[in-house]
């Protein structure tokens, strides 16, 4: 995966002028777990920048360069960092845009490892997809194999929003094979779509990341004992491919989701006798106007119509969640 | 012992000086006013004018021209410009705060009043792609760099014809067009969003190759914020980056009921600048013309690529923290102290007492300004609401950022994405 992700930085970068990428270690040191490899060589210090340890800063540093219209990548060495930096990615990058109404956006991509590691202790170890999952404004992704890594960066580095990007270190040092499509330079993935990485019909488990390896590995010990997986990559945590998830269980009718840190989706289909439903406020930054202000929240009125679904007074959503 | 801020000084000695006399800064000369806050006894002021050049400020550019009248620091437009862009200020804050007190404003409101020299001071010196960025006081900036008092107060309203279409309020005021970052609720967020698009000046310059881009960027932050750690990695990394932005400090001694005093180890702020390789200079905020001219001297370094400055300008605001705070904590006399060196009173004294412009000038200004702020209220309140479909706009730059939904399209594409109910 290290190959796939230094080749769509170095064809980001040669493609576009305006990419450039922060953080620590990436230049001289060729990266901390050598993603950038080759690219100070290419680039140059002033596109390749090594940073002091300035967590919040730099990421600061890159949002104000990415209001108008520069495309910083900033890595973490691994996300436990970004907590130094969370004011930006979440106060700053997520709610930029909605804050002054489009007029700053901020095309920023944050990447680097996430989740556990070997044996590398409690503050290098969190995951954080369902830290960011939950911050309305961002973007993200998780890769799990080099096609998703090449694709998905592609996208993250092109979109004009804010993007979390969230690697796994022990997944760098793993082969995966791609076809030619995907060692094209114009090879991109579409964000928000999950991918069905083995097809069954008794039962759907959904993952993201190294989790999506281990379900593969359960789906076929399952096989063995006739129970047919499908396996769903989710590779866009936010937003997540309902769709796919939801044409899934409809097939199946029984969810499994595997996540490292607490579950994004919690159980919302398994042993139903009705739907559940998950009344939530508005999925926005909080805005400012005040009868704005009160439709982003829940109101009584919208729980009173939710109990009376569920308890088969009205006829119930098509799709619940 | 006053010294000259002189941009041939600093390309001499690579770790230039604060320009401020004191070896002690806790001993008070005493022809100066007191620096340090109200737990200190107030010293007899002189007085002679604000605009007698005090010992203890950088003021003026050259020495041998200490003893010369203001005339020669400002033309009578240049005047009259200052004083309507503090006259604007003034007014509209004090507009604000009699329609917060009427019902007709709400959230949070954090006045300008007393503070007008220093953004008059530096942002009238800017071109219109030069940025500034704020901290939540941002209201007075926005009007100096040009974003008009209706879109402002409507913002401030709630209404869709605000410069944020009423998703921003008064700590979140951007404007694209007139190059204003905003507006920040966190203090020290606005410092590295402001380093970053001098980053960008730079970058532009060096990378994309755009030879006249000298952009420089402002950034507005109090003595508060100076305790915060992005405040020191922004020093460091402009610095070291050298880049095209003067960090401007409203030094106006108190965090909402903090003093500078009992939260800050070394209370001078402009000494921190040489510790980080920049110049760090102290200036009198009440005086909009010796902002004016540490400003020019701050502004032209960074365009000419020297590097950052960091200027810190004492200064006072005359209201509380926000209009919902009592204000009990500061001592009355502090208060009339800087009362007595209102900005405006001392500019309008100036321009009079050195015939720049008569008091009918200054009036026909005052009741201009009256007019506009008038004209900027019935605009604002009659201006609509946001429509309900506004809810989730501008939440991405792409909206298909809010995924696909359950039936296989993309969510912002059904109908009935933009009806904003509460449900997901």
């Amino acid at each position: 995966m290290r190959e796939a992700l230094n080749s769509a930085l170095d064809e980001e970068m040669s493609a576009d002028p305006k990419v450039f990428l922060m953080g620590e270690e990436v230049g001289e040191y060729q990266g901390a777990y050598k993603i950038s490899k080759g690219l100070l060589e290419k680039y140059g210090p002033e596109r390749v920048l090594d940073t002091p340890i300035t967590e919040a800063g730099f990421a600061g540093i890159g949002v104000g360069a990415a209001y108008y219209g520069l495309k910083p990548v900033v890595e973490f060495m691994t996300f436990n960092f970004s907590m130094q930096a969370i004011d930006h990615i979440i106060n700053s990058a997520a709610k930029s845009n909605y804050m002054s109404a489009g007029q700053m956006s901020v095309p920023i991509v944050f990447r680097g490892p996430n989740g556990a590691a070997a044996g590398v202790g409690a503050q290098h170890s969190q995951c954080y997809a369902s830290w960011y999952a939950s911050c309305p404004g961002l973007k993200v992704l998780s890769p799990y194999s080099s096609e998703d890594a090449r694709g998905l960066l592609k996208a993250a580095i092109r979109d004009p929003d804010p993007v979390v990007f969230l690697e796994n270190e022990l997944l760098y040092g793993e082969s995966f094979p791609v076809s030619d499509e995907v060692l094209d330079s114009s090879f991109c993935l579409p964000i928000g779509k999950a991918k069905i990485e083995r097809k069954g019909k008794d039962v759907t488990i959904t993952a993201f990341s190294k989790m999506v390896g281990y379900a593969l590995k359960a789906a076929e010990i399952l096989e063995k004992e006739g129970i047919d997986a499908e396996v769903i990559n989710l590779r866009s945590i936010r937003p997540l491919d309902r769709s796919t998830i939801n044409a899934s269980v409809r097939k199946t009718n029984r969810l499994i989701t595997v996540e490292e840190g607490a579950s994004v989706v919690e159980e919302s289909f398994a042993y139903l006798d009705a739907p559940v439903e998950r009344i939530a406020g508005a999925d926005i930054p909080m805005p400012y106007a005040a009868n704005l202000e009160r439709m982003a929240v829940p109101q009584v009125e919208d729980i009173v119509r939710a109990a009376k679904r569920a308890c088969y007074r009205v006829v119930p959503l098509a799709a619940a969640a | 012992m006053a010294t000259a801020f002189s941009p041939s000084k600093f390309a001499a000695q690579p770790f230039p000086l604060n320009t401020t006399s004191q070896n002690n800064p806790l001993t008070i000369p005493t022809t100066a006013s007191p620096f340090l806050g109200s737990t200190r006894k107030l010293i007899r002021l002189s007085s002679s004018s604000n605009l007698n050049l005090r010992r203890r400020s950088g003021t003026v550019v050259k020495e041998n021209k200490s003893q010369s009248t203001p005339n020669l620091l400002i033309t009578k437009e240049e005047g009259l410009e200052l004083y309507e862009d503090m006259v604007l200020g003034r007014a509209f804050e004090d507009k604000c705060a009699q329609m917060y007190y009427d019902r007709k404003m709400f959230g949070f409101v954090h006045l300008y009043n007393g503070q007008e020299a220093v953004s008059t001071g530096f942002i009238k010196l800017l071109k219109q792609q030069d940025f500034i960025v704020c901290t939540y006081r941002d209201h007075v900036q926005a009007l100096s760099k040009g974003v008009s008092a209706r879109a402002i107060l409507s913002e401030l309203l709630g209404k869709a014809t605000g410069c944020c279409r009423g998703q921003g309020g008064s700590m979140h005021i951007f404007s694209r067009e007139h190059n204003m970052l905003g507006g920040f609720a966190f203090i020290g967020e606005g410092i590295p969003i402001g380093t970053g698009a001098a980053f960008r000046s730079k970058y532009k310059r060096k990378v994309l190759k755009e030879a006249d881009c000298d952009h420089v960027t402002l950034a507005f932050f109090g003595d508060g914020t100076c305790n915060n750690g992005q405040f020191y990695e922004c020093l460091n990394m402009a610095a070291l980056w050298k880049l095209p932005i003067v960090f401007v400090v409203e030094n106006n001694l108190w965090a909402i009921g903090m003093s500078h005093l009992r939260a800050t180890s070394v209370p001078p702020i402009h000494k921190k600048g040489p510790a980080f390789g920049m110049p760090g200079v102290h200036v009198d905020g009440m005086d909009v013309l010796k902002v004016r001219e540490v400003a020019k001297e701050a502004i032209g370094r960074a365009r000419r690529a020297e590097g950052p400055t960091l200027v810190e300008c004492e200064t006072y605001r005359f209201r509380g923290h926000s209009l919902a705070d009592p204000d009990k904590l500061r001592d009355p006399a502090e208060k009339a102290h800087y009362a007595a060196r209102d900005p405006i009173t001392a500019l309008k004294k100036c321009l009079i007492d050195n015939s720049l412009a008569s008091e009918a000038d200054l009036k026909a200004i005052d009741k201009k300004i009256d007019e506009v702020v008038e004209e900027a209220v019935e605009f604002a309140e009659e201006s609509p609401v946001p429509p309900k479909s506004q809810l989730h706009e501008n939440v991405f730059a792409d909206p298909k950022g809010f995924g696909i939904g359950p039936d296989g399209r993309y969510r912002c594409e059904e109908p009935k994405f933009a009806e904003g109910t509460a449900l997901d």
